[in-house]
């Protein structure tokens, strides 16, 4: 319970680095969910073996951390986090692909090492940039964003309610799971009917509540659609600055900066 | 709109389950009226308040606000004249942003866009919280969260504010804000609530009710002292009107 709990505060702290002023946070939040996208399509269609070529993403991801004043060490923590499904994932490439395929000096490394390095560096990079992205944007930012590239409303406003709720629910399920903490002893009443009635009340308490809130919505001229804040119109400075980010992630997706830039030192010192 | 009566008749509601909640309520509040409803829990101060607005409909009697019966047809009328505020602010707080909520009554008005905005600027400057515009509800003190909800409600300019326990869960310099904020609205008020000593600062008029029917009516401060009222519906006189056991004060 703890870990979620702690994990849950920090999605509120998530909320607050949203609330910053920096020159990512400015740009226009269509820009930024359109770019995110860009940037993960790009990390996931490289070839399994790649590491050296992603690495420039990497530098990207930073200066945007730099630039909209993010903690490196808070996304790490959320990185750490969640990295368990991504070590699932590759965990077991080492040990079915045992071809060498390079000798870092004397060392050899195989196929499986490379690709299961790989799989953790894509999982960094994609996710390390949709943190970023709802860090600079927040969370209703990038609903709205969506909903006004065509996502249906009803479900930008579910996902609205949910993540406003969701602070609530995690109170409201917190008290009553201290309560029963408080008044369970040596392990008695902690089993699953005890905990099937918790849940229960939860479900009704949440009935409930949903009721007041439609009341709420009902006493304030609510007929099935909920307006908000038209967003400005899409300038022909932020589709510059679009074309411009999608030219630089492709250009280095297409071509091997990092082997390029090794090329270029070992020049210089020939 | 110049005489934003709230009237009703021979109200009665009886819940699904057979509760009895409202049996025959009849008063008549005039413009510009403060009223406390006051009454132990479960009288039937929620239904009746519920009733107001529009959210029940009455199963007999009736229920007139301003120039409108109440009915499916006025329905919307009446929700634009009457403002509602929750005791709980979490329910009615439900969009990302401040702004958006104290937006969404007057969107839904259809009003201009620049209007809204004015509005919502109006609002949150009556109660004093232009500067938590950005922020979202959840990360608000119970007090602020309380300004902001009466803010949803000023933005749709109402004539009659009706509320629901609005001193309830606040801290004292809260509570005192809270109220140095509701004696300055011009709107007829309608307060539920067992927060007696705010009733005395704000209400001239109080209805007193048990098991849903009224018992008493009239200047709040001849009703707090008749004792055996008081006590017969599981109320008690204001602490500002007991004795002081301190100073020797006599009770009022």
């Amino acid at each position: 319970m703890a870990k979620i709990d702690t994990a849950f505060i920090d999605l509120g702290y998530l909320d607050t680095l949203a609330t910053g002023d920096s020159i990512i946070h400015r740009l226009d939040p269509r820009i930024k969910v359109l770019t995110a996208a860009v940037f993960v399509i790009c990390v996931v269609s490289f070839d399994k073996y790649v590491i050296g070529a992603m690495l420039p993403f990497v530098l990207i991801l930073s200066l945007l951390m730099g630039l909209g004043g993010i903690p490196a060490h808070f996304i790490l923590k959320k990185l750490a986090l969640v990295s368990p499904f991504a070590i699932l994932l590759g965990m077991f490439n080492p040990f079915l692909d045992q071809q060498t395929l390079l000798y870092l000096g004397p060392l050899p490394v195989s196929g499986g090492w490379l690709s299961f390095l790989s799989i953790l560096l894509r999982f960094c990079l994609t996710v390390g940039a949709m943190l970023i992205l709802i860090a600079t944007t927040g969370f209703s930012g990038v609903c709205m964003a969506m909903e006004k590239m065509g996502m249906p409303k009803i479900f930008a406003v579910q996902l609205l309610l949910l993540y406003r709720y969701i602070f609530v629910l995690m109170d409201e399920g917190q008290r009553m799971y201290r309560a029963r903490a408080l008044r369970s002893f040596q392990g008695r009443g902690t089993d699953m009917k005890t905990f099937g009635h918790l849940i229960g009340g939860l479900l009704l308490r949440t009935l409930d509540r949903g009721q007041r809130i439609h009341l709420a919505m009902l006493c304030r001229g609510f007929d099935g659609t909920i307006r908000t804040r038209r967003a400005p119109q899409f300038t022909i400075r932020n589709m510059l600055l679009f074309f411009l980010s999608c030219l630089i992630l492709i250009t280095i997706r297409r071509y091997d900066c990092s082997l390029l830039l090794g090329q270029l030192l070992t020049g210089f010192v020939k | 709109m110049s005489h934003h009566i709230v009237e009703v008749q021979n109200l009665t509601h009886t819940y699904p389950d057979g509760t009895a909640a409202v049996r025959g309520i009849s008063f008549r509040i005039h413009h510009g009226e403060s009223v406390a409803v006051v009454g132990a829990n479960g009288a039937g101060k929620s239904t009746l308040l519920l009733h107001l607005n529009g959210y029940l409909t009455p199963q007999s009697g009736t229920v007139r606000i301003g120039d409108f019966p109440l009915t499916r047809e006025t329905l919307r009328d009446i929700r634009r004249t009457v403002g509602m505020i929750f005791q709980d602010p979490d329910d009615q707080l439900f969009m990302p942003t401040v702004y958006e909520d104290v937006a969404f009554g007057p969107l839904n008005l259809g009003l201009p866009l620049e209007e809204v905005e004015q509005r919502v600027q109006k609002a949150l400057m009556r109660v004093g919280v232009e500067h938590l515009r950005e922020r979202p509800p959840y990360k608000l003190s119970g007090g602020e969260k309380r300004a902001v909800s009466i803010a949803t409600v000023l933005a749709m300019s109402p004539d009659i504010l009706v509320m629901d326990e609005p001193s309830s869960n606040l801290d004292p310099r809260a509570r005192r804000t809270l109220i140095e904020l509701l004696a300055g609205f011009q709107h007829t008020k309608i307060i539920a609530t067992h927060d007696l000593d705010m009733v005395l600062d704000l209400c001239s008029r109080t209805i007193v009710i048990r098991e849903g029917q009224i018992m008493a009516d009239g200047p709040t401060t001849e009703i707090f002292q008749n004792d055996q009222l008081l006590e017969e519906c599981h109320l008690e006189k204001p602490m500002r009107m007991q004795a002081c056991p301190l100073c020797n004060r006599p009770s009022i």
